[in-house]
Order: C-alpha cells, then structure tokens, then sequence
C-alpha cells in the first residue's frame, strides 16, 4: 500500500529501519535476555538525529508530528518493541512540556532531549491510580521557593534512566483531579530517588521504576501550565500519543508477520513447506490484513492529530485499539505457524508475542478507551436527538 | 587539516551476472553502494575532522548516477564533494583512474592527507591507493588500521600484517589505504540526509581538469579488459583417510604424482 508519504518522511522511515535491522537486530534477543537498558542503541538513535524528530526547528529539532514519530515507532518496533517504547516514552516525556511550556522552559530542556543526550519520562501512574488516572495520590506542596513533591509513582517507563521527568501531583490536593499539575523534575533533584525496577513479561530492554519522592524541593519554574490542568494536559498528551503505540503494535505486528512467513517458506512437512498448505496460508492471509488494516488506521488518525483537529479522543483511542488488538492476535498466530520452534527462545516469534500484551494495556487499556468511544457515541447521539 | 576521500560506486551484490554477448557486467536490478571498503574510508576522515577540524573532500569518477554516492558521502559526513564524469573517462583501468583522480587532487591545491579504501569489492585490484600516491609523488601507507598520530606534516599509523602490525611514521601529505580494522562507519544522521539532499556537488570533465584525452579513459589505460568469464566450477574434492600423518603422507604422493613437488 501507497500511504503517499513525503520525501522527509520515508528518509525518516527508511533511516529507523536501517538502525533496527544494523543495530538493534543483532543483540535484541541479548538485551531481552538480560533486561539490559539499551543505552548503545539510545546512542545509535541520537546520533542518527532520531531524538530530534518530534522536537520543533526552533529548539533544535526537526519539527515532526505525530505522523513522523509513529514511523520511527513502526520501524524500531518491527525489530524491538522494547526499544521503541524506550524512544517513545523521551517523546512522552517533553510533549506537555512543548504543548504547555513557557519558551525558557523549552530552551532548557528540549535541545538536550533532541540532541538524545538526555532522555524524557512521563509519570502519572501510582498504585492506586491506573486506570482510575485521577486517583492519583502524589502531592507537589506550594512552599517558599518552589514545590515540595511527596509520594511514589509506579510503573514509569525510562524511570531511573531518563533525566527528565514530567510528573503530575496534586498541586492543591482538596481539589482532587482538579487540583492536579504538571511538573518537571530533574534527576538527581534531592529527594528524588527510584525504586524497584519491574521484572516484565515483555519490552524487557526498557526500563520500568518507581519514583520516589520524600519532601523533594522543585523550583517553581518548573510548573507547566497553569496549576491544576495537569490532569487535562495529560489526557491531552496521551489522546496525542495513541497513535505512536498504535505504531508500535503495527511494527509488531509486521515483524511477526515476517517471520512467520519466512519460517512457513522454510519449514518442510510432508514434503512441502507448509506455506503451500491452504490452512497457513488462510492465517498468513489475516495476519497480513490485520497488520495493513491497523496501518491504515493508525496513519489515519496520526495525520488527523496533526491537522491540528481540537478532540482526537476517539480517532486515537480506535488505532491504538485496533491496532494492539491486531498485534496480540498476529503474534500469537505467528508463534502457531511456527510451531515448537516458535515458542523457543532462538526464534523471535515468542519475544514478539510477549512484547505485545503490554500494547493493550498502557496508555490506557483497551477497555478504557472502549469506554472513551462509547462517550463519544453517546454525546453525538444526544446532540442529534 | 584537508582530508581527501576517494570513493567508488559500485555494484551493491556479491552475485555479478555477466552479458555472455558484451562480456560486461549486466547492472540493470542491481542497486548501487558505496564500495564497502571506502565507507572506512569516509568514516576515518570525518572522525579526524571532528577531532583536528578542516574538511573533508570526497572525490569519485564515474558516471552521472555516481552522485549518489556523493551525496551519501556528504551524509556521512563530508563537507565537499567533486564527481569526475566525462565521457573520455570511460573504459579507464586503474592507471588511468589514478591519474584523473591525482589531476582532480592536485586541482585541490591544498590537501593534507588522501584516505582511501583498500580495495573495490569489484575491480579488487587495490592499485589505485599506490597508483595514486606515485603520480602524486607523496608517501604511500596501504592497509592501515589505526591512526596513531596526526599532526602537522607527520604521521603515524599502524599497518595490518598477516601476523600483527607495523608501526610506520611518514612525512605529510601522504596517501593511506584503510583495512576494515581502522573504525565502525556511523550510520548517516537525518540532518546529514537533508543536507546531503541539498548540497552542490562539482563536476569536473577533461576540460575543467585540463588532461589530455590520451591520457584517461580506456586510450589512457595501459590494460583492457579482453574476456570476462565464470571459471568453471569443479566439483571434485576428496577427503583423505587415515590418520593425520597418513593423511600428509598421502598427499605429498598425490602432489608428487602430479608433478606438483
């Protein structure tokens, strides 16, 4: 399929591919093995500028949206999902602050985050807020000089190895939610320190960690926004992120497609591959339509986020829905065409499936998000009625 | 410091089809690259540019379509770029290549040290590194694989041996031939890309050089080409029994009977 993409971005597509398959193809399945932080890949994709893809001209970047950064995600997630949530999570991390940030704040931190010297997080996970976002418990104290941040975030991508932090507390906790603010926090702040990291099923190159903050001193210069949106800033930023997992699930997915096909070509039963059997060719039939479906999808509502259109809610949620529907069922169905073999660690096939559970549960389940279309819906049939 | 690079494009598969009627090789379908030798090459000049500053000039002879290797040079990290295209070019051996690409040199006026790869991946003669050193009349330095030292008008290099290496100090300016040993390529940078996109890049035929039409090209070269072939393939191997000494001795009869030793 002919997605009619420009000339910057099929260089952009086509360099993300050649760093996958250079780079990170020979030692994911080390990097997976010892849940290694892949600080030499970082390396690779900083030198190669991709850092500076969804950073704007004027702050060193190259001034990509949405669209720009799902190919690079569907081209590092083609090789490893893993290092591609590594790469998008420094996007996630800087997007309020580029959304929402004074030009001085932007000054100080993107062009180190586009030069891929220093690598962002987002936190707004806690332990009694998943799903239930606005459960969050994290307190940021207005004090002589700054806010004092008090409390412990949980599951934070690049927690430990990013530098900086976007982190949502309750600025003013009687107002709940709304009550909620964004902040950044630099590592080696005092007070700041990080807790377990995560043994995971998947994506196990990237890094997983608790923040802790006890009586953490943050200078007041370092609010983006205005107090109390921080819980709408980040539903904002994710409703804008979306597409980049739906990216990765369609990279996923398109990789365990590959793979299985090569494998199908390969292996021989009964004296003929079995790729000349009607029942694997049915399943590589759907896992082919699944995985351009997605695509499609994705691109769609990634081109729509950068029409600048006010509520993606819906068109975002639908991707990455669809599409980390799609990457589960391909992957699966790739471990099944490649039998025995595929669920053994020396195939690739097992890892992907691995990788992909996650894509159907961060940055909001698939149920929540299902949850969001139903909204949206019901609102537009209340306003027709 | 001025770093000259000299680069080939070059036919990017290791499965070269041969027209049985020309005796040429059938380039249709085959995607062009950057002889793998030089990307070394390349690497190693633009790391001696960030580290010393000056710039890197790459320089190849070719057809029209040998842009792109320049442009993907300039990518990578080059700062200029000069095509040496002219129909009188064509047919030139190693001879004639070299020369073209010294009158191109010399026409740089300035020039500190030439890098280039060891060898072609086609050609695999390496002789245009040495070819070119002589016509330059400058020191020569093939199969190096570190840098040790550069400075001004001096260096040091190391030169990869079967065994090891040697350690070989020279005046400046000088030619050296890089082995794969001497770094890893980077791979390019998307601002390198766009650059690259933009960059003006020189050609220069045999009027803009001012070399006699003799001298290059096939009427300059002292080679031709005559018959290109596929040698036939022979399947015949034999595995020795025995023991090992059984085995040499077994061997030493056979080469002995074949007049060999």
């Amino acid at each position: 399929m002919d997605y009619f993409l420009t000339e910057q971005q099929k260089t952009i597509k086509s360099l993300a591919r050649r760093i996958a398959e250079e780079r990170i193809l020979p030692v994911r399945a080390e990097l997976d093995e010892k849940e290694e932080f892949p600080w030499g890949i970082v390396k690779d994709l900083a030198d190669a500028d991709m850092f500076r893809v969804f950073v704007p001209e004027e702050h060193e970047g190259l001034g990509g949206g949405c669209l720009e950064l799902c190919l690079v995600m569907e081209e590092l997630s083609r090789v490893c999902s893993g290092v591609a949530v590594t790469y998008a999570a420094s996007a996630l991390g800087c997007m309020t602050l580029m959304e929402y940030g004074t030009d001085e704040q932007k000054k100080k931190f993107l062009p180190d985050i586009a030069g891929g010297k220093k690598l962002g997080a987002f936190a707004i996970t806690e332990p009694t807020a998943g799903s239930d976002a606005s459960n969050i418990k994290t307190t940021a104290e207005k004090v002589e000089g700054g806010y004092l941040l008090n409390g412990t975030k949980q599951f934070i991508t690049n927690g430990g190895e990013a530098e900086i932090y976007t982190v949502i507390a309750l600025t003013d906790k009687s107002r709940g939610a709304r009550g909620a603010s964004a902040i950044i926090v630099e590592k080696d702040t005092p007070g700041f320190t990080f807790g377990k990291k995560e043994k995971k099923l998947g994506i196990r190159t990237s890094a997983t960690r608790e923040l802790v903050f006890k009586n953490c001193l943050v200078p007041e210069e370092n609010l983006l926004g205005k107090p109390g949106l921080g819980f709408i800033q980040a539903m904002r930023l994710f409703d804008r992120s979306r597409p980049g997992i739906g990216a990765q699930a369609v990279g996923l997915a398109q990789g365990a497609l590959e793979a299985a096909t090569d494998y199908a070509q390969e292996r021989v039963q009964f004296g003929q591959p079995i790729i000349t059997m009607p029942v694997v060719q049915h399943m590589l039939a759907d896992m082919a339509i699944q995985v351009e479906a997605a695509r499609a999808l994705v691109y769609a509502a990634a081109r729509y986020v950068d029409s600048g259109a006010r509520n993606v809610t819906e068109e975002s949620a639908m991707a990455k829905v669809f599409a980390s529907d799609a990457a589960m069922k391909v992957t699966v169905d790739a471990v099944q065409i490649c039998g025995g073999s595929g669920y053994m660690r020396d195939y690739p096939v097992e890892k992907m499936m691995r990788d992909a559970k996650i894509l159907q549960i961060y940055e909001g389940t698939n149920q929540i998000l299902r949850n969001a279309i139903a909204v949206n819906l019901r609102k537009r049939k209340a306003r027709t009625a | 410091m001025n770093i000259v690079v000299c680069l080939k494009q070059v036919p990017g598969t290791t499965e070269v089809k041969i027209d049985p009627q020309t005796n040429t090789l059938i380039r249709q379908g085959i995607e062009n690259i950057i002889n793998p030798f030089d990307t070394y090459a390349i690497e190693e000049g633009v790391r001696l540019k960030e580290k010393h500053g000056g710039k890197v000039t790459v320089i190849t002879m070719g057809p029209s379509q040998a842009e792109a290797a320049l442009r993907e040079a300039i990518s990578l990290g080059a700062d200029e770029a000069v095509l040496l295209s002219d129909r009188a070019f064509a047919g030139a051996d190693t001879w004639a290549t070299a020369y073209t690409l010294s009158c191109a040199i010399k026409k740089l006026e300035k020039f500190d040290i030439i890098i280039c790869g060891r060898q072609t991946i086609d050609g695999d003669t390496g002789q245009v590194g040495p070819e070119l050193a002589e016509m330059l009349d400058i020191p020569f330095v093939a199969y190096v694989g570190q840098i040790e030292e550069i400075k001004d008008g001096y260096l040091r290099v190391r030169r990869m041996v079967e065994e090891g290496h040697e350690v070989i100090e020279t005046t400046l300016p000088a030619v050296i031939t890089v082995a794969k040993e001497i770094n890893v390529p980077r791979l390019p940078s998307l601002r390198g890309i766009m650059k690259s996109k933009s960059a003006a890049i020189q050609t220069w035929g045999i009027r803009e050089l001012g070399v006699d039409q003799s001298m290059v090209g096939l009427s300059g070269s002292s080679t031709q080409v005559i018959k290109v072939f596929f040698p036939q393939r022979v399947h015949q191997a034999e595995m020795l029994e025995g023991d090992l000494e059984k085995q040499v001795d077994t061997l030493i009869d056979r080469l002995r009977n074949a007049g060999l030793c």
